[in-house]
């Protein structure tokens, strides 16, 4: 009887301690996650001004700033954004409710989830063959944006197809006994039911699209632009321009990533603060995707 | 009745064609790899490309051997992998067969912030901030070296490891647990010897997604691991690895056609193979967790 309830005993104590290792497991992330917010805004903190941010980069570090890659980085998330939504969204509609199960849906299925699991630079690679020299867009902000645009859309598609999911068939069968088609049953119902979901996916996938380095090196993005690209509005009819879809760009990783790769302890103090810059960007995206899923979640009740 | 119809099959027509796009850059990613990759081994035997030990394209006499490149990926992928699995798999064991349900809902998306950081982020955190201070311990360490890189990475691929490993635990009917339980095992038994075999092809298949983010990375070392292709698997050198090396000539001015441009398709095809296979078997065995139950 002594030996069982040592045995008890022991066992509960062996428990108790995963409770502590599992707790710690999880909180060596968030600790390193910290660790790296304040390393970074030690060092980057007193190149943080105004100044900064209306500079351009230059070969004086206490001169340099971020303008023309926080312009650029706009530019190409905005390309991004018209190319990779409405193409995800409709993909994603087309195989939740449309797609009957057969062989093609299966592939575009297996196809999307590998898809998902590319490195990111052979998507760059993929866009320099395609984008720069076969339809030979150059190494512009166009090309930079649908570079992205091809890396996020699984992430659109599969958060549309999980949001999509949710909806329970109840909703789909009364509005065809209301006599609704497809179609109309999509638009008024399955769309803004799902569109808290589909909403979240995408500003998450814009995030990862602001801090993607690898792709648009590849696509030859330039570490030093002291211009900005040509304004969309010109003075002249028709008063919208376009030309700065086929400008040359940089963008706030590439910035970051020419000053990290210098010798100079000066250059470094400005990727710091460009890094401060970027991850403020990332986390007020993710976080107005959590904001957004949370609202969501409480508006709608099955 | 007749144009609404009609309408009906434009709109799906529209859809379909958006679900089928995804193919063609499937697609198109195998023919730009391919075609240029055949273009490269037509000045290049394939043999030395895959057998030679010294990778030096960029200098004279170029030297075409992608083993040192190899070596390098696997090296850092390793080292990431060694931090990455053990923590990936408590913090999974921790958040779905202990923590309380309001403390998950909390902890996870927060952790998944660690994959959205940008990676340019975290390789100025392994060149600036944990290379220096493993310095102090390991003295021989140099100031570009696969370590600090590798490390960082792991921490990186936590989220994808935890959380498809989580997933996997959950999707164990709770009945399960319940028999388990009912036997007298306690939580730390349960986890370990019912929950854990019992979700093994799912977390297999959280491990593969782990070690294809791993292969794939490409700031960190292209920051911290120091552009050299060095043969060898101590942690302790600089090495590059296939992503670096096509970040390395995409930097420079490289005319197109030249053999160095070709360099980088054959490169990023070796890549794309290594991730390719792992992503394939890492699909069917989750497919396979969701058959089980």
């Amino acid at each position: 009887m002594n030996e069982l309830k040592k045995r008890i005993k022991y066992n509960k104590f062996l428990s108790s301690i995963f409770l502590i290792i599992g707790l710690l497991s999880t909180l060596v992330g968030l600790f390193l996650l910290t660790v790296l917010f304040v390393d970074l805004f030690i060092d980057g903190y007193p190149r943080l001004t105004y100044k900064f941010l209306t500079s351009f980069p230059s070969r004086i570090p206490e001169k340099a700033g971020i303008l023309s890659a926080w312009v650029g980085s706009f530019l190409i998330l905005f390309v991004t954004a018209l190319a990779a939504i409405p193409i995800g969204v409709a993909a994603g509609i087309y195989l939740e409710e449309y797609g009957r199960k057969n062989w093609i849906t299966n592939i575009i299925e297996i196809n999307i989830a590998n898809l998902a699991g590319v490195p990111s630079i052979v998507y760059g690679l993929l866009a320099l063959g395609l984008f720069v020299y076969f339809f030979k867009f150059g190494e512009s902000i166009l090309t930079g944006g649908l570079t992205l645009a091809l890396l996020i859309l699984p992430m659109v598609i599969m958060a549309t197809r999980e949001s999509i999911r949710a909806i329970p068939n109840s909703i789909r069968e009364a509005s065809y006994a209301l006599g609704a088609t497809k179609w109309q049953t999509v638009q008024w119902h399955i769309f803004p039911y799902s569109l808290g979901g589909i909403l979240t996916g995408i500003i998450i996938g814009l995030s990862r699209a602001i801090g993607e380095t690898a792709p648009i090196i590849t696509v030859g993005a330039l570490t030093f632009i002291a211009f900005l690209p040509s304004p969309p509005i010109t003075s002249d009819f028709p008063f919208l321009s376009f030309k700065w879809l086929f400008d040359p760009f940089t963008a706030m990783p590439i910035q970051m990533f020419n000053w990290v790769s210098r010798p100079q302890k000066e250059f470094q103090v400005n990727a710091a603060a460009a890094g401060i810059i970027l991850m403020i960007m990332t986390l007020i995206m993710n976080g107005l995707a959590i904001y957004i899923r949370y609202r969501f979640r409480k508006k709608i009740k099955w | 009745m007749k144009i609404k119809k009609f309408k009906e099959r434009i709109i799906e027509s529209l859809l379909f064609i958006c679900a089928v796009s995804s193919i063609f850059i499937t697609l198109s990613i195998v023919v730009v790899l391919s075609y240029e990759t055949f273009g490269f081994f037509k000045e290049i035997s394939i043999v030395e490309f895959l057998t030679g030990t010294v990778w030096t394209p960029l200098f004279e006499p170029p030297k075409f051997g992608i083993l040192p490149l190899v070596t390098g990926t696997l090296l850092t992928t390793f080292i990431a992998l060694l931090v990455a699995l053990p923590l990936g798999l408590m913090s999974a064991v921790y958040l779905s067969e202990y923590a309380p349900h309001r403390l998950r809902e909390t902890v996870k998306p927060i952790l998944e912030l660690l994959a959205a950081v940008p990676t340019v982020v975290y390789g100025y955190f392994a060149l600036l901030f944990l290379t220096p201070i493993l310095q102090k311990f390991l003295t021989e360490l140099s100031g570009f070296n696969a370590l600090s890189p590798g490390i960082i990475i792991g921490i990186m691929i936590i989220p994808y490891v935890s959380s498809v490993s989580e997933d996997a635990m959950r999707a164990v009917p709770m009945h399960i647990r319940e028999g388990s339980y009912a036997m007298g095992a306690t939580k730390f038994q349960t986890a370990f010897k019912v929950i854990i075999p019992s979700a093994f092809s799912g977390i297999a298949a959280a491990f593969l997604i782990g070690i294809s983010r791993a292969v794939g990375e490409t700031m960190v070392v292209a920051i911290a691991a120091g552009m050299m292709p060095n043969f060898t698997i101590n942690p302790y050198e600089p090495v590059q690895t296939l992503t670096a090396y096509i970040v390395q000539v995409s930097l420079g001015d490289v005319p197109h056609g030249s053999i160095e441009y070709k360099t980088i398709f054959a490169a990023g095809m070796v890549l794309f193979m290594m991730t390719l296979i792992f992503n394939i078997i890492g699909f069917w065995l989750r497919k396979k967790i969701r058959e089980a139950y």
